[in-house]
């Protein structure tokens, strides 16, 4: 570290001062505040993350169920149901997740509550994981049934009408045929919405659940070591990001095994 | 005549659209609408009409400004990428991956609260004419906003730049263009066709995004939907109102990148 420079030479070379402050904070303080153990909050932030992946995985699984459903019922339901579900998917992906977290959470709550006081049981608190997943996976259902009907789109028709000569019950084909065959197309769009649920967990934090980002700054708000945490928050979020990506190019390539690769194709 | 045709033309498609359950469901939705209006509370709305205009004017604003410079970023950021050399590339790739890769409030918050906490204590920062705008939380919120904007569009226009035929580019130089110019008549154009229909998405994406900013204390709509959440103790109200501002926002947006998409030649390459 260089000598401590009178202020007035500190002054004609700002850059090197403003570095020299950042690494100056960091070195024995920073490992400190962030060590997994009580007065570092290295442990906060890794609960944070842990409830943040499982948001992520629960909302991600149940925006699989809801896009599953959604995509068939866009392709084959009755006109109301079909109607029904342009007005949920556009509805949702025109409004910021922000504004429908808190609709959904306070709407959601709402009703549970009136429906169990109605029934005549005691009103519950409803726990901020369910919450979130319920909320997330709302948002995500959207999104994926577009991605999930364009999959089954994809699909060649000629498997589809080979399924049905075969006298495959509809539950059969969805199980042997459809899914399998669409995995292909949908898997780069899902992987894509995998992302998008991770980063969205942070989003949670402004309704209060406790997640890495709600850690994050109430570990930041205490200890005043702003930067150093935003930016260990960052780089957990990073890593989570590039983990996914690594597992995601293994599963596309198995969701495409058997097929062309992609280079040969083009 | 081509009128007359046209007129039956969009009469049919009307008649085809407008089908018995169609009708149906527009009356459940007016009767929803009108039941909203009547036995809900609006009567806060007078007072914060003014204050509403307001935040959809900032919001818009921070949009407007956002994606405008986060495109004049994403430019480099592709071009970079799609034919610079290893130490170009590297760090426009790695630049795009870290803000892909972090959510956009964790990069506001790293960016306000924690810079932000950081200037103070330096003298010739405080002393500088910056000091004026690091002071207050808009500098922060364009700043984080635009650098997200430029990652996510820069990995589209990477794709946009390495897309353009190299025969376009071949005939360029034979036609004894200068570098530039090839970049600025043939490369660039070609470039941004390409990438126009995902600039919609985006600018979707970033429109949604503009509501964070409400957690560094600027006041957008979102903001001020929040205040009078707390003013009235109204929980539904001022959140539908917001949510059908945002649905009218996005609409408007989507029709008008469509009418600039039908005006661009479609056969490319």
């Amino acid at each position: 570290m260089p000598p401590a420079l009178p202020s007035a030479a500190r002054a004609s070379n700002p850059g090197a001062t403003l570095i020299d402050a950042l690494l100056s904070a960091s070195a024995a303080g920073i490992i400190e505040l962030l060590s997994p153990y009580p007065p570092g909050w290295g442990g906060t932030l890794l609960l944070g993350l842990l409830h943040s992946i499982e948001i992520a995985v629960g909302a991600t699984v149940l925006g699989l169920l809801i896009g599953t459903g959604g995509a068939f019922g866009k392709l084959y339901g009755g006109p109301v149901v079909r109607d029904l579900l342009a007005v949920y998917t556009t509805v949702v992906r025109a409004v910021p997740e922000l504004v429908l977290i808190l609709l959904l959470y306070y709407a959601g709550t709402d009703l549970i509550n009136q429906a169990l006081t109605a029934m005549g049981y005691q009103r519950v608190d409803i726990s901020g994981l369910a919450a979130g997943i319920a909320v997330l996976g709302f948002v995500q259902g959207a999104y994926s049934t577009e991605v999930i009907r364009g999959a089954i789109l994809a699909i060649p028709q000629g498997q589809i009408e080979a399924a049905r000569a075969y006298g495959m019950s509809p539950g059969l084909m969805l199980r042997r045929i459809t899914l399998p065959a669409m995995l292909p197309f949908a898997i780069p769009g899902l992987a894509n919405l995998w992302l998008i649920a991770t980063k969205d967990t942070a989003l949670l934090a402004v309704v209060g659940f406790y997640e890495l980002a709600l850690a994050t700054r109430q570990a930041a708000g205490v200890t005043k070591a702003y930067f150093t945490f935003f930016f260990a928050a960052g780089v957990l979020y990073l890593i989570l990001s590039l983990v996914s990506n690594l597992l995601i190019g293994r599963v596309e390539a198995w969701s495409r095994r058997g097929m062309p690769s992609l280079k040969d194709a083009r | 005549m081509a009128g007359e045709a046209t007129l039956i033309n969009a009469a049919a498609r009307t008649s085809l659209w407008l089908q018995p359950h169609r009708i149906m469901l527009i009356l459940v939705a007016v009767a929803l609408v009108l039941g909203a209006a009547f036995f809900m509370r609006w009567d806060w709305l007078p007072q914060y009409y003014e204050m509403g205009l307001l935040g959809i004017w900032r919001s818009l604003w921070i949009l407007a400004v956002t994606c405008f410079l986060g495109f004049l970023l994403a430019v480099p950021l592709g071009l970079a990428q799609a034919a610079g050399p290893f130490w170009f590339a590297a760090p426009a790739k790695t630049f795009c991956t870290v803000i892909r890769g972090t959510p956009l409030l964790i990069q506001l918050w790293l960016l306000y609260y924690g810079l932000g906490s950081l200037f103070p204590q330096y003298p010739w920062i405080r002393e500088s004419w910056m000091w004026p705008y690091l002071r207050q939380a808009w500098p922060y919120g364009v700043l984080a906003l635009t650098l997200s904007f430029a990652g996510y569009e820069g990995e589209v226009m990477r794709g946009a730049f390495a897309g353009v035929p190299k025969g376009q580019l071949e005939a360029a130089r034979a036609f004894g263009m200068s570098r530039w110019k090839i970049f600025r008549r043939i490369w660039l154009p070609q470039a941004i066709y390409r990438a126009l229909p995902t600039l919609t998405g985006e600018t979707v994406l970033q429109l949604k995004s503009t509501p964070l900013v409400a957690t560094i204390s600027v006041i957008d709509i979102f903001a001020v939907s929040s205040k009078v959440r707390q003013d009235t103790y109204l929980t539904y109200e001022p959140l539908l109102l917001l949510a059908l501002i945002y649905m009218t926002i996005t609409g408007i947006l989507v029709f008008a990148f469509s009418k600039i998409e039908a005006r661009i030649p479609n056969k490319i390459g």
